[in-house]
């Protein structure tokens, strides 16, 4: 791997990520009152995570089983209305501890 | 209502920074893993500001890829970001400038933006720029923590960490759809999909960063078309918002 080219890859990276956020941000500035465009745009947050998350969260953990663990955690930790961090400690712990059973089984 | 305190935004980006802290870890361990240097793993990581885009990013930089692949591939990932973006005008304080634009759309990640958005009222930039402030130096020392000591930590431990950011995500979307059923279909829909788009032959072989897109477009355009949301400035107008009447009904 060569690093000056690793240099302009990174570039093109920087680049293309910031002006994706940059451009709709700038040149539009008005409010919009079109109301289906505006409840599109409060919807697409949740749509994102939500599709992000599933179902590539099961996958994240080294395993199915502590994939599944993990979630169920969170998700009930979520549904508490638990902080950030805590639901994201608290899946880490728990698929940590899965992972450990798991292996003395 | 302007939510415009900058210490507001700092105790807000905390949690943030701290599931970041993570996640970059584990970015910064695989960067170096992958021969490359910790100061370029850290560059990444500053210049960037992204996860999914800068995991997907590091395997074409080793893999040799184009710089068009990078960026087509970049594009597609982050896409997202345009939305939330456009979306995000829609919250900011009519204080807020085009110069500050220039800024704040940098800071413009999933949780950031999640947290900005889930503010009652407009955000003022001295709130959004605490609120970039934590999450951004997280990500930037987690990285450098991973890369520079990553291979320290027993396996057991790194498998562990990658669940964090979608406990992160969870945390932000279950409990607005726990209290707004359109929100609730939003969340199940784009899931639903997403699995779809995952398990089902032909549809899986599409890029995981379109089917982030197509997924958005479909889960809110349904959900905007059943279920439009009320007018900002009617909703503003009355004082008792969801939280306060929960507040009334516990007393």
């Amino acid at each position: 791997m060569n690093l000056t080219n690793a240099i302009l890859q990174l570039v093109v990276m920087a680049l293309v990520t910031y002006l994706v956020r940059m451009l709709p941000m700038t040149l539009f500035t008005k409010k919009i009152t079109s109301r289906f465009l505006r409840s599109f745009l409060y919807y697409v947050p949740y749509a994102v995570l939500g599709a992000m998350t599933f179902p590539a969260i099961f996958f994240s953990a080294g395993g199915i089983i502590s994939g599944l663990v993990g979630t169920v955690v969170a998700l009930v930790l979520a549904f508490c209305r638990k902080s950030l961090l805590t639901v994201a400690v608290c899946a880490c712990a728990a698929v940590f501890v899965t992972n450990l059973l798991l292996t003395l089984l | 209502m302007v939510q415009n305190s900058f210490s507001r935004g700092v105790r807000d980006g905390v949690p943030i920074a701290l599931g970041y802290v993570s996640v970059s870890f584990t970015f910064g361990m695989m960067a170096v893993a992958q021969g490359l240097p910790v100061w370029f793993a850290v560059a990444v990581s500053m210049t960037n500001l992204t996860s999914a885009g800068q995991f997907a990013g590091l395997s074409l930089i080793v893999s040799g890829a184009s710089f068009l692949e990078m960026a087509l591939t970049q594009l597609t990932i982050n896409l997202r970001y345009a939305l939330m973006s456009l979306s995000l005008t829609q919250k900011l304080d009519s204080s807020v400038t085009l110069a500050d634009r220039f800024w704040i759309s940098f800071g413009n990640t999933d949780e950031i933006f999640a947290v900005a958005s889930g503010q009652p009222g407009a955000v003022g930039k001295k709130y959004f720029l605490g609120l970039m402030s934590m999450p951004y130096l997280g990500w930037a020392l987690g990285t450098l923590l991973g890369a520079a000591a990553g291979n320290v930590l027993p396996a057991s431990v790194r498998s562990a960490l990658g669940i964090a950011i979608y406990g992160m995500f969870l945390a932000i979307i279950i409990p607005v759809a726990r209290e707004k059923k359109p929100v609730l279909f939003v969340v199940i829909l784009a899931t639903a999909l997403s699995c779809a788009f995952y398990w089902i032959p032909g549809l899986n072989r599409v890029s995981s960063g379109f089917v982030i897109i197509i997924c958005a477009l479909v889960a809110a355009g349904l959900a905007a078309w059943r279920f439009p949301v009320q007018d900002e400035l009617h909703r503003e107008a009355q004082p008792t918002d969801a939280p306060s009447s929960e507040e009334e009904a516990r007393s």
